[in-house]
């Protein structure tokens, strides 16, 4: 039985200052003529599918993809400018935890303000009270005010009250990436025990590896529109493929305002596999190399490139400089460098990365040349091989390096 | 499946929304969740908050008392001028409360916008509800003053509820407009306290409305607080209704509620959008 039908679901937004903040803008709006032509975005174009009881599915893009947008539509948080949908049976959405929590309330009072926002019924969450309680593990403190909880006390409290909802279909945003990992595990159970139960879920996250394991079926969005709708290990492979929403590769000679300083000025950054081809997303066991490619203004100065990565959650994994190559500590003369360092295969963990790019002198003092932010992105995915440090784990699996070790096991 | 399965329909906004009073009553329980917590928020301050609902309309009294009765000298018919202001006063600090707090309702939620779905006319309503109970210190105050100045009611007191519904009503009239407005026009945040200072002067709270000639009455009827407070202590003190007073302030109201529902809700739906 199909429980979601979207019909060619677009939304319009309208960007720039033909949209008056405040009365004066509208007033002086009228008066002068207006130069800014309309900006228009599509954030969600011509979107339709189908979705049936039972069915977990994941909802996948980049950033500015359309993924918010659709949920957005979909909660009845906003309406669409084009196209209609329908759901069958009560929708629980959670596009966030705890929402309109209130900090002066104690936990108590904020499950049943909480419980009703989401649309639970008073005499539902009384009901389900005690089972809420024992979820978010936090008895001892359901009469003290939530300002005094931990940021973790907060967040489980949060997501029981949501996790109770009991909706027919679910809509949940990026909410897992909460708490602690013992509650990350609890939560993924539950969320996973609703697919079961013959409910209808859709899930949003960065993170393909949930997708794949909480989902059925994934649907990924590039630029407003569906660009790859089916199981959701094809799907997850196919984007993670094509690149949608991944840079990795980064030019800056048309740049009216290139990183630079008077000595060195950045060209070009690219993200490289072995063969030296411009490429986005990675098996975890192969190496990834950063090219930068910039020019020296004027000679003889000591040149050292610098790359800080990043994963998804911005955790600052490592910070790389040249310290092997034969240009390591020898002025440079003018030209046009290439410099690549490669980070080898199986050191990081699965996931997104995004990548800053400096230039700095040490010697003889400390300048920063330049420190470009953001610059490339690259995604790095496990095959499921058994032959990576997963071995044959098939869950998540945390931790923010992946290394292969040599082990060694003997009979004493 | 539930027992009823619903079946919602998502649409692109029309050009008029109905008001969707279904859609409300399905959500009743969160009106009172959200009056509650605007209450125990107001609250939580223990005595501080309960002080402050019980010295404002007091001291106020008292000033409007030693300035008004001692040099202008209002003529308030048989009625104490004390108990005229307070009378009047805990109208109109309902009043303005509660449409303050409902004109920024969205503003100070946006959460509650961007995150979750429910109709948003239950925000500002809740705003107004919650002020309701500071009336009641106001209303208590107020008897405690009838037994002192022994001001003994007439069956018409039992109109009274009637007109502090009516001032509900004009609370959520204009609570709902402004908390539309100011989600589109951040300049309600400034305009808002000095018209609503605009509105004390020109409605008749600490001045009796026979001040003004027969004429001049109608048409400051047209201010819907004009009736509801003459009402409001001709029920409480047995001095005879002015009906004409009160009809075209009950009109003009009426229209007042038909435009901010009218207003809310065509700006309703892009309120994710452009807060």
């Amino acid at each position: 039985m199909t429980v979601i039908k979207a019909d060619n679901l677009s939304k319009q937004y309208i960007l720039g200052s033909r949209q008056p903040n405040s009365v004066r803008e509208l007033l002086t709006g009228l008066f002068s003529r207006s130069d800014d032509a309309k900006r228009i975005l599509w954030a969600l174009r011509d979107v339709s599918f189908s979705v049936d009881e039972g069915e977990t599915l994941g909802l996948i893009g980049h950033n500015g993809a359309g993924k918010s947008t659709l949920l957005k539509i979909l909660s009845r948080i906003t309406k669409p400018t084009r196209g209609s949908a329908s759901i069958r049976g009560r929708v629980g959405s959670l596009l966030e935890v705890g929402t309109g929590f209130h900090s002066e309330l104690s936990g108590r009072e904020n499950i049943f303000l909480n419980g009703a926002i989401l649309g639970m019924k008073r005499a539902e969450i009384e009901r389900k009270f005690d089972e809420i309680v024992a979820f978010s593990e936090i008895e001892k403190f359901l009469d003290t005010p939530v300002k005094h909880y931990s940021s973790g006390m907060y967040m489980r409290l949060a997501f029981s009250v949501a996790a109770h909802l009991d909706p027919e279909v679910l809509i949940v945003d990026e909410v897992l990436a909460v708490g602690d990992v013992g509650f990350q595990k609890k939560c993924l159970r539950k969320m996973r025990s609703v697919g079961e139960s013959g409910r209808t879920v859709i899930f949003v996250s960065h993170d393909m590896s949930s997708i794949v394991r909480l989902c059925n079926r994934a649907i990924a969005l590039n630029h407003g529109a569906i660009v790859s709708d089916g199981p959701s290990v094809d799907v997850v492979r196919e984007y993670v493929a094509a690149g949608w929403g991944i840079r990795s590769e980064r030019d800056f000679s048309d740049d009216a305002a290139p990183p630079q300083s008077e000595f060195v000025r950045l060209r070009k950054m690219r993200v490289v596999d072995e063969n030296g081809e411009t490429n986005g997303s990675f098996d975890i066991r192969r190496p990834i190399g950063i090219e930068m490619t910039y020019e020296v203004l004027s000679s003889g100065q000591i040149l050292i490139p610098n790359l800080q990565v990043f994963n998804q959650e911005r955790v600052h994994v490592f910070t790389i400089q040249d310290v092997s190559s034969e240009w390591n500590r020898r002025p440079r003369e003018m030209g046009t460098f290439v410099s690549t360092a490669w980070i080898p295969g199986n050191l990081m963990a699965e996931g997104s990365f995004i990548l800053n790019a400096a230039i700095v002198t040490y010697v003889p003092r400390l300048e920063v040349h330049f420190h470009a932010v953001d610059v490339v992105s690259f995604d790095i995915f496990d095959p499921m091989t058994g032959d990576t440090a997963r071995g044959d784990l098939g869950g998540k699996m945390d931790g923010v390096v992946r290394p292969v070790v040599n082990w060694e096991t003997e009979i004493r | 499946m539930a027992e009823t399965t619903e079946i919602t329909t998502i649409r692109p906004g029309g050009a008029i929304a109905s008001l969707d009073l279904k859609e409300i009553w399905k959500y009743r329980e969160l009106i009172y969740f959200l009056t509650l917590r605007d209450i125990q928020i107001r609250y939580k301050q223990t005595l501080i908050g309960v002080l402050w609902v019980v010295l404002q309309p007091v001291i106020t009294t008292a000033i409007f008392t030693v300035i008004f009765s001692k040099f202008a000298r209002f003529d308030t018919a048989d009625i104490p001028y004390p108990l005229f202001a307070l009378s009047g006063l805990i109208i109109w600090l309902f009043v303005h409360t509660s449409i303050s707090l409902a004109g920024a309702s969205f503003v100070n939620n946006v959460n509650l916008v961007t995150k979750v779905y429910f109709p948003r006319l239950i925000v500002p309503a809740a705003a107004s509800f919650s002020t309701l109970f500071d009336l009641l210190f106001g209303v208590v105050i107020l008897i405690g003053m009838m037994f002192y100045f022994r001001v003994s009611p007439t069956a018409q007191i039992f109109i009274a509820p009637l007109f502090i519904l009516l001032a509900l009503i004009l609370s959520i009239a204009f609570g709902t407009l402004f908390s539309a407005l100011n989600v589109r026009f951040r300049d309600v945040k400034f305009a808002l306290p000095f018209l609503l200072q605009v509105w004390m002067i020109a409605s008749p709270i600490f001045y009796p409305s026979n001040l003004l000639s027969e004429k001049w009455k109608l048409i400051f009827a047209i201010n819907p607080l004009t009736g509801i407070l003459e009402g409001f202590r001709s029920s409480l003190f047995g001095t005879p209704f002015d009906w004409p007073v009160i009809g075209i302030s009950c009109a003009s109201l009426a229209v007042l509620l038909l435009i901010s529902l009218f207003v809310f809700k065509t700006m309703e739906d892009s309120f994710a959008d452009l807060i």
